[in-house]
């Protein structure tokens, strides 16, 4: 199966690695990436204003290429996720939103939200399966206690995200079984990091990572993963070094590729 | 030919401020049959009625048209006003030109136009009507309460007290509801038991209450005055008639893992049980998936044990057929399921419970003697959380949108409690809103926050994060906006209720209906409460809508009050407006009893003379007395055989006719 591919900038930079392996696991699974041609970035906020169309636009163009494509638009980044998907459920329910983004672009076929959204973890749960990946690994992770962090834009608004419960979600936990590595349920497992607060008030973020690390390790988890850049940027700036030796944390797409050994 | 007369009223400004009262006045006096048209300020009014009287004698009027409100507001008032001026009632046909037509438009020309369609369409019909005579039927002298919670149980006194017979259906082992499981009650802290076991020991004792407790309704037919009802009997595994009572058999039963749905499962009780100590009747059950017995047919330790040779593990569910000329619907609620608010982490956390939950733990009899212990570790607690409209008010999705009414007075109640006999305990409350309309509520509400020092915070709670025994409560205050997080050794939600799940098919079994969220739809909100739309089916308590005890008392009582006014008549007039099939037409097709939602229809077979010719054939007749003319077998019927007396195939014809005009 193929799927367009919308890498985002953060994966071309600072997240690399997420980037890297979730290509290379990919293929070892069968599934063809194939990476949109001038993508932009999506602004990396999804913009709250009801009035504001210009932050949604180069959303907008991904989506609509994706449905030229005829394919489904897989994303990686939760930020970029939240953000595609949301303006994508703009265009498909909002009449005043649809309208002035069409007249703007006036692209050949008007875009109403064809494309479907699908996140890389929807992908490895849906189209390929958790039990495939089981069957596939070849250094599962027998024994290790992994913790999931989700951060807060990857599931929610529930309603739009249409992914996992929000509140006690499963779909990470599901993902570490599939590695052969035992869940570790802590319950700031869905707390927000901080996001860009971090830059504007930083001591609100490293009290709120401290949080989630503090939370994990009296769990009794060996590592977190996560599957955002954002996230990752913040538990690694904010956490005391003491912490961070006992806790590391990596993007979930470096474990898969490890496990599949490639 | 007929001789009309049309009434056009302005009901103050409601119709007249929109449509022009004059136009349609003029326009009917040129429809064909109208003799008189003319208006008037109040047509409902006592001199409104005095001109329709007059005209009707001085233009020796057929029928009459009115112009003016639904006819579910006063078509009554004018059949009467009718019939008084020696016309037949069923000459009388309403134009609702203020609901449907001045109170939905804005434009005075088109609301105008459309006036002058309604009152032509209603003359079209007119011309067609025929007097009818309503029959009458026989009322049977007995009411059916279903639910013995304190609503079913006020309901059957009053009724009773009144001298008829009553029967209370309760599908738990005994009555009593969820009034039972209470500890205290607002505003003035008595003992729910205190003053509910008296009224349930008054029902049991009443010569003219029956109770069929462990029982459901199985299914309903008939109608007003005549309810056919079969109710289930479960079989409970032991003789009511010759138990003692005595309990040995559930001291000795040695399956003890099922959870008391009576103490919200916050312990254990035996196989065979009975609910509570004041239980009525006071009668053990055999919870059949729990016995060993049932199981793998060893055990039979209670029927050695019984004194009384009470237990019978061959009883079988057994089926008993009563008729009744009333129905009470008393079904109650129960609390939400938390599936949808993880957040709070009442499945993670046994420190998580419901208020239910805390009433039991609360209370003497429950699962912890009435001392107040966390249900992890037994232990003391020092800092209480209550999160208030937990699935109420929710827009979400997740939960209910309405207030269920009683939390904010029960998380008031359950806070000063706490901090009467626990001062230690810190007690925090997050609401949105604190709702206090009642008598003495408001009073009840400053006492807890004012006297007994427990925190109010407005805001709602995000999270509760289990964290090494404690509870993380992280939440926000809106009025000091900021952050708060509360290190709580016990958090209890104020769960939304919901309507017992029996309602709904109840409501399809009496064609009673429900709203969206299967709460009894009231006949008006404002002024036919506690009656169903169903003729003879009434509602009492929180089946119709979230309510506290004082109020459900109130509605059981008002409920009863209308169950005997119905039952203190010998006959009802019966609505003449019945389905008739014309035989000559009839193929036999059956169409017409297979959606008859009344069983009025059947079908004989008639000799006919055709051509000369005897021939037998079979042709639907209609029940008068148990048609309720919903007309679905006229629209059905294939060669127009079937007609509904003033709803004739004809009459609608003619009113689509003026409407097309």
């Amino acid at each position: 199966m193929t799927f367009d591919y919308y890498p985002g900038c953060t994966l071309k930079t600072k997240a690399k690695e997420l980037d890297i392996h979730a290509r290379s696991a990919a293929e070892a699974l069968g599934i063809k990436l194939e990476e949109l041609t001038d993508w932009q970035c999506c602004g990396a906020v999804y913009p709250m204003a009801k009035d504001e169309i210009a932050t949604r636009l180069s959303s907008v163009r991904a989506l609509a290429a994706s449905r030229d494509n005829g394919r489904d638009l897989l994303t990686l980044c939760s930020a970029c996720h939240h953000v595609i998907k949301r303006v994508n459920n703009d265009m498909q329910t909002d009449e005043e939103i649809r309208t002035k983004v069409n007249n703007y672009m006036s692209p050949e076929t008007e875009y109403h939200g064809e494309t479907k959204v699908v996140h890389y973890l929807e992908m490895l749960r849906d189209t390929i399966g958790f039990d495939t990946i089981r069957q596939r690994a070849v250094k599962p992770l027998t024994g290790k206690k992994i913790g999931a962090y989700y951060g807060c834009l990857l599931l929610r608004p529930n309603k739009v995200m249409a992914f996992d419960n929000p509140e006690n979600p499963t779909v990470l936990e599901d993902f570490i079984r599939a590695l052969g590595a035992e869940p570790v349920i802590y319950p700031y497992r869905n707390e927000c990091c901080g996001g860009y607060i971090s830059l504007e008030n930083n001591e609100l973020s490293a009290k709120k990572c401290d949080q989630i690390t503090v939370s994990a390790l009296e769990n009794k988890a060996d590592m977190l993963i996560t599957a955002c850049p954002l996230c990752m940027y913040n538990l690694d700036a904010n956490t005391n070094s003491e912490h961070k030796t006992k806790l590391p944390i990596v993007y979930f797409t470096e474990l898969l590729a490890q496990v599949l050994d490639i | 030919m007929q001789r009309i007369g049309v009434f056009v009223c302005w009901c103050g400004t409601n119709i007249a401020a929109t449509v022009d009262i004059d136009t349609v006045v003029e326009a009917m006096k040129r429809e064909p049959g109208v003799v008189h048209s003319s208006d008037y300020q109040y047509m409902c009014s006592e001199a409104g009625q005095s001109r329709i009287r007059n005209a009707i004698k001085e233009h020796n009027l057929t029928g009459i048209v009115v112009c003016a409100c639904s006819p579910r507001m006063h078509e009554t008032t004018f059949r009467k006003a009718a019939k008084a001026a020696g016309l037949n009632e069923f000459m009388v046909e309403i134009a609702n030109i203020r609901e449907h037509c001045a109170w939905i438009h804005k434009d005075r020309t088109e609301a105008t136009e459309k006036a002058v369609v309604l009152a032509r369409t209603a003359v079209a019909k007119l011309n067609l009507n025929k007097p009818l005579t309503p029959g009458t039927s026989d009322v049977v002298k007995r009411a059916l309460v279903i639910g013995g919670g304190i609503a079913g149980i006020q309901s059957a006194l009053d009724i009773a007290e009144a001298g008829y017979q009553v029967d209370i259906v309760e599908k738990e082992p005994t009555i009593g509801g969820k009034m039972a499981q209470l500890d205290k009650t607002f505003p003035t802290l008595d003992c729910a038991a205190c003053i509910l076991t008296p009224k349930m020991v008054e029902a049991a004792q009443h010569d003219n209450i029956n109770l069929i407790t462990y029982s459901e309704v199985d299914s309903v037919s008939g109608f007003v005055g005549n309810f056919t009802v079969k109710i289930r009997k479960k079989a409970r595994s032991v003789k009511a008639d010759i138990c003692s009572g005595c309990g040995i058999c559930t001291e000795k039963c040695p399956s003890k893992k099922a959870k008391s749905e009576f103490n919200m499962g916050l312990n254990n009780r035996s196989a065979i049980y009975i609910p509570f100590a004041q239980a009525i009747p006071n009668v053990p059950v055999i919870d059949r998936d729990q016995c060993i017995k049932f199981k793998t047919g060893k055990c039979g330790l209670c029927a050695k044990v019984c004194p009384a040779d009470a237990i019978d593990f061959s009883q079988q569910d057994e089926i008993i057929e009563q008729k009744y000329g009333a129905v009470v619907l008393a079904t109650g609620f129960k609390p939400i399921k938390l599936d949808n608010f993880d957040e709070y982490s009442y499945a993670a956390s046994q420190d998580v419970i419901t208020s239910l939950e805390l009433e039991r733990i609360m209370n003497a009899a429950g699962p912890t003697g009435g001392k107040l212990l966390r249900p992890s570790d037994k232990k003391h607690p020092h800092t209480m959380v209550f999160v208030q409209c937990v699935g109420s008010r929710d827009t979400t999705g997740c939960g209910k949108t309405y207030c269920s009414k009683i939390c904010c007075m029960y998380t008031a109640k359950h806070a000063m409690l706490i901090r009467e006999k626990y001062p230690d305990i810190d007690v925090h409350v997050f609401y949105i809103d604190v709702r206090t309309p009642g008598k003495n509520f408001d009073e009840f509400y400053r006492r807890a926050a004012e006297d007994y020092g427990v925190n109010y915070i407005k805001g709602m709670v995000g999270k509760v994060a289990p964290t090494n025994g404690k509870l993380m409560v992280q939440g926000s205050d809106l009025i000091a906006d900021r952050q708060v997080i509360i290190e709580a050794d016990m958090v209890v939600l104020a769960t939304a209720i919901e309507p017992d799940q029996t309602a709904k098919s109840l409501a399809t079994m009496l064609t009673a209906s429900i709203d969206t969220n299967n709460f009894f739809t009231e006949a008006h909100p404002k002024l036919r409460p506690v009656e169903s739309p169903t003729a003879g089916v009434f509602l009492s308590g929180v089946c119709q809508g979230p309510k506290d005890i004082p109020e459900t008392v109130a509605q059981a009582s008002a409920a009863a009050v209308k169950v005997v006014g119905l039952l203190s008549k010998d006959k009802l007039v019966s609505n003449p407006c019945v389905a008739g099939s014309n035989e000559l037409l009839c193929n036999g097709c059956s169409n017409c009893q297979h959606v008859c939602p009344y069983g009025a229809i059947d079908y004989v077979e008639k000799e006919f003379r055709i051509n000369g010719k005897i021939k037998i054939r079979r042709v639907a007749q209609v029940n008068e007395a148990v048609c309720q003319g919903c007309g679905a077998c006229t629209v059905v019927c294939p060669s127009g055989a079937m007609d509904l007396k003033g709803f004739t195939n004809q009459q609608i014809m003619a009113e689509v006719d003026a409407i097309c005009r």
